[in-house]
């Protein structure tokens, strides 16, 4: 069993953010109201994927210099977790939108129709679904080598794509989306105090956690790998 | 072994439920109902997530077999 200090480090910062994200006062915001405690899961699964991507990029790249198969395990394992934590965050996305930005009984507030033309959704989706491609692209190679090699240089494509669909796009556009004038959640002067307590952690915490889930996919490819030869 | 003593701790905590649910006076009870119930909510969140961090575990725990047989 390999239960090192960052598996018990995560148990112990998720513990932490869901009692202390649920807990632990939060400024009043006249439309989000309590549901700005969504920024410990919401916004914590797009870092946890940005991490994670960036994590299976490296290992690409590291294939392609020295065509070392286990690299590319790596790299596929952790494009699928962190595409898992993109389609979390984007269902988790899709819930607090339609309870925060549309109100079908209150005119002011903006319709379902015109939160959907949203360039940040737009944006989330189209890196999410290139991301899909790589898989498509993976499965429709047999010869290994050459998967692996292919599919290493669209990774590296699909990550830089995240740059402007998810970040320079839908910076340029009007949005709802919080996150337009610099980096929100990240600015020390944006967020609150006693909210930075518990969303450092929180992002750590569910990016450990992708590690672990990838590193066990990583594992169970080795051991197929192993049976294989 | 582990499992028994799993099984044996999860019943002692399904008794100390019912304790709770008995005396109205105590502290525990006091806080579960109390605060529009926010508590309650932290403790199936919590519920899940230990859930999910014992399923990840075992899989570990398993993968680590798997990789002493070969």
């Amino acid at each position: 069993m390999r239960l090192t200090w960052w598996k018990i480090l995560s148990i112990i910062l998720l513990i932490y953010t869901v009692i202390g994200g649920l807990l632990i006062p939060v400024p009043e915001l006249s439309q989000l109201g309590e549901t700005i405690r969504n920024l410990y899961f919401h916004v914590c699964m797009w870092m946890a994927m940005m991490i994670l991507f960036t994590m299976s990029v490296i290992q690409s790249i590291k294939y392609l210099q020295s065509t070392d198969y286990k690299k590319d395990i790596k790299a596929k394992s952790y494009a699928e977790v962190g595409t898992i934590f993109g389609l979390l965050g984007y269902s988790t996305g899709a819930i607090w939108a339609s309870y925060t930005w549309a109100d079908p009984n209150n005119p002011a507030y903006a319709s379902f129709g015109s939160i959907m033309r949203e360039p940040k959704l737009i944006g989330a989706a189209m890196a999410l679904l290139i991301y899909g491609a790589y898989f498509i692209l993976r499965s429709s190679i047999r010869d290994i080598d050459q998967r692996a090699r292919v599919s290493a240089v669209y990774n590296i494509f699909a990550y830089f794509m995240l740059f402007p669909s998810i970040w320079i796009i839908p910076r340029l556009l009007p949005s709802l989306h919080p996150g337009k004038e610099g980096n929100p959640a990240l600015n020390f002067n944006d967020i609150d105090a006693k909210m930075r307590m518990v969303f450092y952690p929180a992002v750590i915490g569910w990016t450990l956690l992708g590690a672990w889930i990838g590193q066990i996919k990583i594992r169970i490819e080795l051991i197929k790998e192993k049976n294989l030869f | 072994m582990k499992n028994k003593l799993f099984a044996l701790m999860l019943a002692f905590s399904t008794f100390s439920v019912q304790a709770q649910s008995n005396t109205t006076d105590s502290i525990m009870a006091n806080t579960m109902r109390g605060n529009g119930k926010i508590y309650v909510v932290i403790s199936i969140i919590l519920t899940i997530l230990t859930g999910l961090i014992l399923y990840v575990y075992s899989l570990d725990k398993k993968i680590s077999k798997l990789e002493k047989n070969d």
